[in-house]
């Protein structure tokens, strides 16, 4: 009953024109590519409006997409912890993270690490945490792709995963950031539009009420779906997800990348606003979306198609409007997992050329031209470990991988962001002890996790939590501050007093 | 304010800081308020307010709705009372 599966004539159709719209921005933006802080941060000429749309790009991958309306549709309420879970992070950037983010760096964050500690060994740790982060993250990126692209278009999955990261490289590699943001943007735009397409068809048969609907859901499938369920067995897991989520927000790479490319701090500001409202609107269309297929498509018919229920939207779509509109929903999805793993590239590569290859390597002496070089080299270098990657882990559950990068990034990442911005005392030793023990802490624990031991595995797991935030957040945090306290460093406390003033003023204000 | 320009930030990033941290918490607080209830209070959140709406749809739509609010108050706190003072220091 279903075309899934089937070559669609719509979706590839839609396909094409998604690539070939998004070639001819590369193609257009690679004209206006010709400095490191062109490649890198778009020229800081994109506006806040612009940014906001980017960064919702940068965040709505199609795991969130597909998986939230998916688990939605199969266990009802449940669902919506991870809707919730999935916006909360963005507050906590706006707070603590962005503006002081956008005075204090250049194009990376370690650039605000390093801001006033030594250069080398932050730059060093900084880079360990951000590639481990990307590397997981574009893991489930691409072998969800593959998946995907499989199920939907039914073509082979190497050659999906090849496509994917061939038109990644293409962005990134010509078009820079200029090119990733447009794209970005573009996604938005149309996964916004097509699940607002989608949610209205379907409150369109409740007289535009969600209530409406959640009622007839509850008749049908009983009251247990508006209600919590299994999914939250264990409080403590619950939390440490969502310490994992909200605070790996706050320090995931690619995203903290996207607030150099704005012209300031306020503008900095702006974009992340614009940027949650556009996530809970998503977040929350999620969630219609999920109840919908529940009612309109089922909960066994779901599963039947893909037992993990990641299908729930495109069947929805192919529900209320028939094979066009699926294929313009897969054709959406599609774009949402090229968008994000076209900005984990370019961050990545910015880590790789920006702060190893310049930095550490060639101690800043790198000049204009060698600088673009090396971050093209780096980018098409990354480009093909993530299709190598893709291919290696084909058919393995990375699922978890998601929130690996996310416990990585909250452990790895946003303690020593904080600690650096805010706290005099904060040494080299610290933050360098605090980005190595949430790195490797992290996936060590995960390692000995039920996530990894039970569920892959099927053995017993050594560590309890399937997600470790809720022991590595505060441990790096400890290590931090407990290192900065045992070596102190006078004169980067000195130095803090010029960070300071950057932070509220920005870098043209360093002079006094 | 008053006193020396370098007292002046001082106190702009205090007061930065003291609102920043505030509403950090206050999210905190919300988000994970509402996963303890869903883990300790599962009955209470299965209440119905109407046919279709039980208090946990309702709670984890007003999550969202209130980090919306949280954002919204610190944008216009920073456009107004910040960014004029950052102004005046210039």
């Amino acid at each position: 009953m279903t075309r899934i599966g089937e070559p669609n004539t719509v979706a590839m159709a839609f396909f094409f024109l998604f690539i070939a719209s998004t070639l001819g921005i590369t193609w257009w933006a690679a004209r206006r590519t010709r400095t490191t802080e062109q490649f890198y941060a778009a020229g800081r000429r994109i506006s806040a409006g612009q940014n906001g749309f980017a960064l919702a790009g940068d965040y709505m991958s199609a795991a969130s997409f597909l998986g939230i309306a998916g688990l939605v549709s199969t266990t009802g309420f449940d669902g919506l912890i991870y809707s919730t879970g999935w916006l909360v992070g963005w507050p906590v950037v706006l707070f603590l993270i962005a503006e002081p983010l956008r005075n204090l760096g250049k194009y990376t964050f370690a650039d605000v690490v390093a801001s006033r500690l030594s250069q080398t060994p932050v730059r060093l740790a900084a880079a360990l945490g951000t590639l481990a982060t990307v590397t997981f993250y574009l893991i489930a990126q691409m072998v969800g792709a593959g998946g995907l692209i499989r199920l939907m278009f039914g073509i082979r999955y190497e050659l999906a995963i090849a496509i994917v990261g061939a038109a990644m490289i293409a962005y990134v590699l010509f078009g820079g950031m200029i090119a990733t943001t447009w794209v970005q943007i573009v996604k938005a735009v149309l996964l916004l539009g097509g699940a607002a397409i989608l949610a209205t068809m379907v409150l369109m048969r409740y007289g535009m009420n969600p209530a409406a609907l959640f009622a007839a859901a509850a008749e049908r499938y009983g009251a247990g779906v508006l209600a919590p369920g299994g999914l939250v067995a264990k409080p403590l897991d619950a939390i440490s997800l969502g310490i994992a989520l909200m605070f790996g927000t706050a320090g995931l790479p690619h995203i903290l990348m996207r607030v150099y490319t704005v012209p300031d701090a306020k503008a900095a500001r702006q974009s992340v606003f614009y940027a949650t409202g556009l996530i809970g609107v998503f977040y929350l269309m999620t969630f219609i979306l999920g109840f919908g297929a529940m009612v309109l498509v089922g909960p066994d018919v779901i599963r039947g198609v893909e037992p993990g229920g990641n299908m729930a939207a495109p069947l929805l779509a192919e529900r209320l409007g028939g094979t066009a509109f699926l294929g313009f929903i897969a054709a959406v999805a599609f774009a949402t997992i090229l968008a994000v793993v076209a900005g984990l590239t370019l961050s990545g590569a910015a880590a790789l050329s920006h702060d190893l290859w310049v930095h550490v390597v060639r101690k800043d002496h790198a000049d204009a031209a060698e600088q673009l070089r090396v971050a093209r080299v780096a980018t098409v270098l990354l480009g093909i470990v993530a299709v190598l990657l893709g291919i290696t882990f084909k058919g393995q559950n990375v699922a978890f991988m998601v929130g690996l990068a996310f416990a990585i990034a909250a452990s790895a990442n946003f303690p020593a962001l904080v600690l650096s911005i805010f706290w005099k005392r904060c040494s080299t030793a610290g933050a360098v002890a605090s980005m190595v023990t949430g790195t490797v802490v992290t996936i060590g624990l995960i390692l000995l996790s039920p996530t990894v031991q039970v569920d892959i595995l099927h053995g017993t797991a050594w560590f309890p939590l399937k997600n470790p935030a809720l022991v590595t957040v505060p441990l790096s945090f400890a290590v931090g501050v407990v290192v900065s306290l045992l070596w102190p460093a006078p004169e980067e406390v000195a130095g803090y007093a010029n960070v300071a003033r950057r932070m509220h003023l920005g870098a043209g204000t360093t002079e006094h | 304010m008053s006193g020396t320009p370098e007292q002046q930030l001082e106190a702009l990033a205090a007061a930065r800081w003291r609102i920043a941290l505030t509403l950090t918490v206050a999210m905190v607080a919300l988000y994970f308020g509402f996963i303890l209830l869903i883990a300790y209070a599962k009955p209470l959140l299965a209440t119905r307010i109407t046919a279709g709406l039980s208090l946990g749809i309702l709670l984890g739509a007003l999550v969202i709705v209130a980090s919306w609010l949280l954002t919204w108050v610190y944008v216009r706190w920073a456009n107004t009372h910040y960014d004029a003072a950052l102004h005046r220091l210039r």
